[in-house]
């Protein structure tokens, strides 16, 4: 690791990680740019110190006092302009230079890369795997993190789009990010290089829960990387398990609150709504039953429930839901029939 | 200019001094009086009460959101309303306090007066920028807190044309544009009045170097500006007439609104630092009684950062998927931006060399400006350098980095204009121990403030995030402090400044022994400022410049 933890002891350094700037590398890329990061740094210090020591000196040592008077003369010395022009300007080309070689290489895709489809939508990613596996979920303290499983010590392709506005995908222990944006494919690379589990974040705004568009990335062996893959294909058979996991993997958790679990907001919690009559922000009521859920899922606008007018809208999901997951959706809120509404926040 | 082009003048009460019976403030009395005036310094103050006031609202929102974020989640905001405070805060202290603060408030006041002139060239304009903004004041901050606008200031799209509050986004656009207006005004008088009114004497090369910040600034509001009203415009033509432009949704690319909106918004950050970096260079001449070093270079680099200024705008954007090309190019123009930069603070220090140095408020703002400054620079090197950005692109160093240099940089330069030219502008003296407090506090605030954000971001802390994870807290917390003790101190600067107004004594006509025109006009100056156009040399010729203890100040002595 190429951290500078052993050498300069930081003042705030985590109390419980061993390392003091950077999350502890786990792609090729991160000894690349941990050494540019700790190269400027020490240039950034060889500037800093003296200048400071400089003033501070001055500051003393031509301090107005009674029988101290300094020259009122403006100062010029062009040789000393020439050299403090000069030698940053050197020193900024070099950075420059190690810059674009590293993002070069960031941007350079090699060939035979492992694969991985990247979508975002507010606040959810998914990802599918070159044998159409979808990603599963992973349950750390009270959140369920959708969780990207990759093999060690590959070249990692991802594929990204955004289904509705601008996210940015975020590995910081990868040292890895790019924008995912809508209407394009957005492409990146990265070679794995040690087994663990390690964050992702969106680092682009996209809306109320933006931060909570988190996901886990789980590096494994080769052999645990197949296991995943096959267990990925399938969603469950029985349409209770498939509605709950895909409560999660549509993004449905990210604003409705459910059982036990998602995001409370900006959408209505499933809790206790199954057969109930809605009230409308139109006024009107309706009943909660199968064609409302399917009409709120493929139109959301068209039957707005009362008291949520100004929250954030949702997107149709029309064309990207098959009608047996709508079954799968109905029979998981149906479940929640006499379920509890969360309390407080 | 010799004493007898000085303004009548009486001698005050018992000390000696001499205090103007009949300035600028006492001229006519009335509201509109102030609210018709064509007085830039009447315009300067008001611009400044503006400025003020939407500084502190601006501060408060900051406030709201270091305590929320004194928790890693369940803080006390809800995450919507986190969104809309954030954007609030980055939206009225960008639009409505840093691009206006020095030139719209001091330099509207020091301009003339420093050219030795009555008024600036087009003084109804002058009237008419302030009135403008005050219209986009009125319909930005009703934009945002009627409607709940919760894009970030910068109304990235496709979000800020799909979210529910889309009429919000058009309404506080049309705010921007309407300040956009504004500030081109206030550009084009000062380009103007530089050009066409200097006195006899007074060369480009023998203007002071708060006009060659000024000017360069200018030159920018006038060519960047409208770039910002034409983005306006297409994302209004986009929402009213369905014209796909930035929507993908009708085949527009939201990458463009990018380029658009930093074509001007980069520029816009030099609308900010420069006119700070022109106060700096007055104060360290004036406070260390010693002519400027490399006055050329200063003068030069101001205007090289003006134009690099206009080349840099896509790192902003350098995560975005733009061409590999196109990203390298923006990363090399990047760099040029920070040699003028750096060859500033080598010449600030150059002054101080040999000089005799006044600690004093003034002088301790523009020393901690050096220091917060040259971090703020530095720290933009690492986000330059392309393989490096990539980790920490909108990550909280950036956060940091543009505090240090927005804040630490342009706010903490305008409180050292602000104290410098205090006597000038109301005629009063502050209490000098109590100012060096607030100085001080100031600056270690800010530190704790910020310099925790740079490690969260090394981290891997996201910007914009209403929770976190766990392992960020303790540094969030001691952001959180910093945060607080920095409002301390602005609390006490403003109270210094405050205090002065009722029981501050009387400012002499040259309090700091400056050698810039102003310094020759009484404080506060009279309405017309001179009498007859004065004859100008060198502005950092301080020879002869000696207190004068019966006045309480600095007399020229030949």
């Amino acid at each position: 690791m190429y951290s500078i933890a052993s050498d300069m002891p930081f003042i705030l350094a985590d109390k419980v990680a061993p390392y003091a700037w950077f999350p502890e590398g786990a792609s090729s890329f991160a000894p690349q740019v941990d050494y540019l990061f700790t190269g400027i740094l020490w240039i950034c210090i060889l500037f800093f110190v003296p200048i400071v020591i400089a003033m501070v000196y001055f500051m003393w040592a031509f301090r107005e006092r009674p029988g101290y008077r300094g020259s009122p003369e403006a100062l010029h010395n062009t040789p000393l302009e020439i050299t403090w022009t000069v030698i940053p300007t050197a020193i900024v080309v070099w950075i420059f230079w190690e810059g674009a070689v590293g993002y070069l290489d960031m941007a350079r895709i090699p060939k035979g890369t492992v694969d991985v489809n990247v979508t975002a939508k507010k606040w959810v990613w998914s990802f599918k795997y070159e044998n159409g596996g979808e990603n599963s979920f992973e349950k750390i303290g009270s959140v369920d993190y959708p969780k990207l499983v990759l093999p060690v010590d590959q070249d990692i392709k991802l594929i990204m789009r955004s289904e509705d506005v601008l996210h940015s995908f975020y590995i910081p222990a990868f040292r890895a990010k790019r924008d995912v944006v809508p209407g394009r494919y957005n492409y990146m690379w990265f070679h794995t290089t040690k087994t663990g589990i390690y964050d992702l974040f969106c680092t682009e705004y996209c809306g109320d829960n933006h931060s909570n568009m988190n996901a886990k990335v789980e590096v494994v062996s080769e052999e645990e990387y197949k296991k995943a893959l096959e267990k990925a294909v399938q969603e469950p058979e029985d349409p209770l398990e498939r509605g709950k996991l895909l409560y999660k993997r549509l993004g449905c958790s990210t604003c409705h609150y459910a059982g036990d679990e998602g995001a409370n907001g900006p959408g209505p919690s499933y809790n206790g709504s199954w057969g109930k009559s809605v009230p409308l922000e139109s006024g009107e009521s309706v009943p909660f039953d199968e064609n409302y859920v399917r009409e709120s899922i493929l139109n959301p606008p068209a039957k707005k429930r009362k008291g949520y007018g100004a929250a954030s809208p949702m997107n149709s999901y029309a064309g990207r839901i098959k009608d047996e997951q709508i079954d799968a959706l109905i029979t998981f809120m149906k479940s929640l029939e006499n379920a509890q509404p969360k309390t407080g926040k | 200019m010799s004493v007898a082009d000085r303004p009548i003048v009486s001698p005050a009460s018992g000390d000696g001094s001499t205090y103007p019976e009949h300035h600028f403030l006492n001229h006519t009395s009335g509201f509109l009086s102030w609210a018709l005036t064509l007085d830039h310094k009447r315009i300067g103050l008001m611009y400044l009460v503006g400025v003020m006031s939407s500084f502190a609202l601006g501060g408060m929102f900051a406030l709201m959101i270091r305590l929320h974020l004194w928790n890693f989640k369940d803080g006390w905001l809800s995450n919507q309303t986190y969104n809309q405070v954030f954007t609030l805060h980055g939206a009225i202290m960008v639009f409505l306090f840093i691009i206006p603060s020095v030139p719209a408030a001091l330099g509207n006041f020091l301009l003339p007066i420093m050219l030795g002139t009555k008024d600036v060239a087009f003084p109804r304009l002058n009237l008419g920028s302030f009135y403008l903004w005050v219209t986009g004041l009125v319909l930005f901050l009703t934009a945002l807190s009627i409607t709940g606008l919760d894009t970030g200031w910068t109304f990235y799209t496709p979000y800020s044309i799909e979210t529910q509050k889309g009429g919000a986004v058009l309404a506080a656009t049309f705010g921007v544009f309407v300040l956009g207006f504004s500030s081109i005004f206030t550009g084009l008088n000062f380009i103007v009045t530089i050009n066409t009114m200097r006195p006899p004497g007074m060369t480009w090369f023998r203007m002071p170097l708060f006009l060659w910040a000024t000017y360069a600034t200018s030159i920018i509001q006038v060519l960047a500006t409208p770039v910002l009203g034409i983005t306006v415009l297409l994302l209004s033509a986009e929402r009213l007439l369905g014209i796909g432009i930035f929507d993908p949704k009708l085949n527009g690319d939201p990458v463009t609104f990018q380029h658009f909106f930093w074509f001007y918004s980069h520029p816009a950050v030099y609308i900010m630092i420069l006119p700070a970096m022109g106060i700096i260079s007055e104060l360290m001449s004036v406070h260390c009684h010693k002519g400027i070093f490399g006055y050329r270079m200063i003068a030069y680099s101001s205007i090289a950062i003006a134009l690099f200024g206009f080349l840099v705008w896509g790192h902003h954007m350098f995560t975005s998927g733009m061409a590999d090309v196109t990203t390298i190019v923006f990363s090399a123009l990047t760099f040029t931006v920070s040699i003028p930069s750096a060859i500033k603070v080598f010449n600030w220090l150059g002054t101080m060399y040999q000089g005799t140095v006044s600690l004093n408020t003034p002088m301790l703002y523009a020393l901690a400006f050096i220091f917060l400054f040259t971090i703020g620079g530095l720290t933009g090197l690492p986000l330059g350098a392309l393989a490096l950005d990539m980790h920490l692109h909108d990550t909280y160093f950036v956060v940091a980095h543009f505090h240090y240099v927005m804040m630490g940089g342009t706010l903490v330069a305008f409180l050292g204009g602000l104290f410098h030219w205090w006597p000038k502008m109301t005629g009063k003296m502050f209490n000098e121990t109590f100012g060096m407090i607030s100085a001080t506090i100031v600056f270690v605030g800010f530190n704790l403030t910020f310099l925790p954000q740079f490690v969260l971001g090394t981290r891997g802390m996201p910007r914009r995030y209403a929770t976190y994870l766990e392992e960020f807290q303790d540094l969030h917390r001691l952001s959180t402090i910093g945060s607080l003790t920095l409002g301390i101190g602005l609390l006490v600067a403003l109270l210094v400044l405050l205090h002065s107004l009722f029981y501050g004594r009387r400012a002499p006509t040259n309090p700091w022994g400056g050698a810039t025109l102003e310094w020759v006009c009484s404080s506060p100056p009279p309405h017309d400022n001179f009498a007859t156009a004065p004859t100008v040399g060198d502005p950092y010729d301080f020879n002869g410049i000696e207190y004068d203890a019966k006045q309480g100040g600095y007399v020229k002595k030949s």
